[in-house]
């Protein structure tokens, strides 16, 4: 396996770029998210900080850096420690094989927008975020705490179940393109998304993407007023904005894939003949995905533990798998 | 030797390393811990044998699934997981004296196998490898019987994890 500098370079550069790019999404998103909250319940928002607030997630990042750290007496420190560190890191390589545009000509080298592109992108997505289990789950056991406890063990509840749907609902856009690998998935909705074909998966898809990172109403691991804050009740400081920065760039994440999956990627008018344009509408499809998110934070109740349960496993899982096999059926029946 | 060869010896080390550690921790969780190492180090050999399919799945069953199942149950069914003060029975020493025993006369064997010492040859296929296992999967000529097999068996254990847990009349 000989690799060339160039290459080495090339994907050193990229990886920077994916990384402050979810860094700066991460930071950006929590001020989105409060200043659309604000303008839904007809309140202003945070305002003040710079021009429209724009420096107020730097303020509050300098805030959460000064704040005092505390490890509870009975916690298990290696563990405490480990956690946070679990949930980020899956947030950040998960994008990894999320392509953000076509290819572009610089310094006499074609340059593919995007980190890499396998055959298996697919599982790979799948098995990133089944392993994003691990820091919550563990968070809540090492802090000694009952409701972090409770809120470890309903989030890993939660997630093992609605991973099913969200794998089935990965198995049609592979059925629909033929191949596991993002670029071709891409390719094949050239002419028409796959979310005008496929409106059942693409709702399974994002219920179950919902769940995945715990966002409203799926908010059961960290339902404050039963459970405190759940699995982050123990971490303070720049551990819990680890927490924090986890499941922002989660929803980025999720997003892009949404899109990538169903809204046609980084495709739109003349991406073809400009390439740049790519990484512009990949970034206005997770804008609007974040956007969906936050309104229905904002519009929808927590469901009831139990409900949420039933409703994974009697209402979504048997509806996707209903919706594999009539989409395989006829994708075999027609040839298509 | 080569850059791949050095990353091949240490995620080799690490594997058994955590291997080991797995059987000899007093901590339940501590062991699930180093257990998800060992299975992770499994699918980066996967990865160097240019195995991506095996690798991926590697983590998402193992580690994704099995893994976390463990630390669940543990975490459910002990209230206290705190260190079990001795993990040892009686049998303990004759236990691993058969496990290096067995362990040695394989590498014994293993390394009187022709192959043992040849390097893997790359993949020489123009179609691509996951249509090529999951046309073997299925075809007559391929591993279609084992493939049934492993799939009766598993619904199998799906019935029968749904007649154990199962509410019982009159109770």
């Amino acid at each position: 396996m000989q690799i060339e500098t160039a290459l080495l370079i090339e994907w050193v550069v990229k990886s920077t770029i994916l990384i402050f790019a979810l860094l700066t999404g991460f930071a950006y998103t929590t001020f989105y998210e409060r200043r659309l909250l604000a303008l839904i319940q007809v309140r202003i928002g945070p305002n003040r900080t710079g021009p429209f607030g724009f420096l107020q997630p730097a303020a509050d990042g300098l805030k959460l850096i000064f704040k005092e750290e505390l490890i509870p007496a009975n916690a298990y420190k290696f563990v405490f420690i480990l956690a946070p560190i679990l949930t980020v890191i899956p947030a950040l390589i998960i994008m990894a094989v999320v392509p953000w545009g076509g290819a572009i000509e610089l310094f006499g080298r074609q340059i593919a927008l995007g980190l890499t592109d396998i055959n298996v992108a697919i599982l790979y997505l799948l098995s990133v975020a089944s392993i994003s289990v691990y820091g919550i789950v563990l968070a809540g056991w090492s802090s000694d705490n009952k409701y972090a406890m409770m809120g470890g063990l309903r989030s890993s509840a939660q997630m093992l179940s609605y991973e099913l749907s969200l794998g089935l609902a990965f198995v049609v856009p592979i059925l629909l393109a033929g191949s596991m690998s993002l670029n071709q998935i891409i390719e094949a909705q050239r002419g028409v998304w796959f979310i005008f074909y496929q409106p059942i998966a693409a709702l399974v898809f994002y219920i179950a993407m919902l769940a995945e990172v715990n966002r409203a109403p799926f908010d059961m691991p960290e339902a404050e007023q039963e459970l405190t804050a759940g699995y982050h009740t123990e971490y303070s400081g720049m551990k819990f904005s680890l927490f924090f920065m986890g499941e922002y760039m989660k929803m980025i994440a999720v997003s892009a894939i949404f899109a990538t999956l169903f809204l046609g990627g980084y495709r739109g008018p003349f991406v073809d003949t400009y390439p740049l344009l790519g990484p512009l509408y990949l970034f206005l499809k997770v804008f609007l995905s974040l956007g969906l998110m936050i309104w229905i934070r904002a519009t929808l109740p927590r469901l009831r533990y139990d409900r949420l349960m039933a409703f994974g496993w009697k209402i979504l899982l048997p509806l996707s798998i209903l919706n594999v096999f009539v989409t395989a059926v006829i994708i075999v029946v027609f040839g298509l | 030797m080569t850059p791949i060869q050095l990353v091949f010896l240490f995620v080799a080390f690490a594997t058994l390393w955590a291997a080991f550690m797995v059987v000899t921790r007093n901590n339940l969780v501590h062991a699930a811990l180093f257990l998800v190492i060992a299975l992770f180090g499994v699918a980066v050999l996967f990865v160097m044998l240019e195995a991506g399919f095996l690798a991926v799945i590697q983590v998402l069953v193992y580690i994704g699934a099995i893994a976390i199942l463990m630390i669940f149950a543990v975490m459910l069914t002990r209230g206290d997981v705190d260190d079990i003060p001795d993990i040892t029975n009686r049998y303990a020493g004759w236990v691993g004296l058969v496990a290096v025993l067995f362990f040695s006369s394989l590498v014994i064997l293993m390394a009187q196998w022709p192959s043992f010492t040849a390097l893997a040859k790359p993949i020489l296929s123009s179609r691509d490898t996951i249509v090529e296992l999951g046309t073997a999967l299925v075809s007559p000529n391929g591993y279609v019987i084992p493939f049934e097999v492993a799939s009766v068996m598993l619904l199998a254990a799906l019935i029968g994890a749904l007649v154990v847990a199962r509410p019982r009349k009159g109770k």
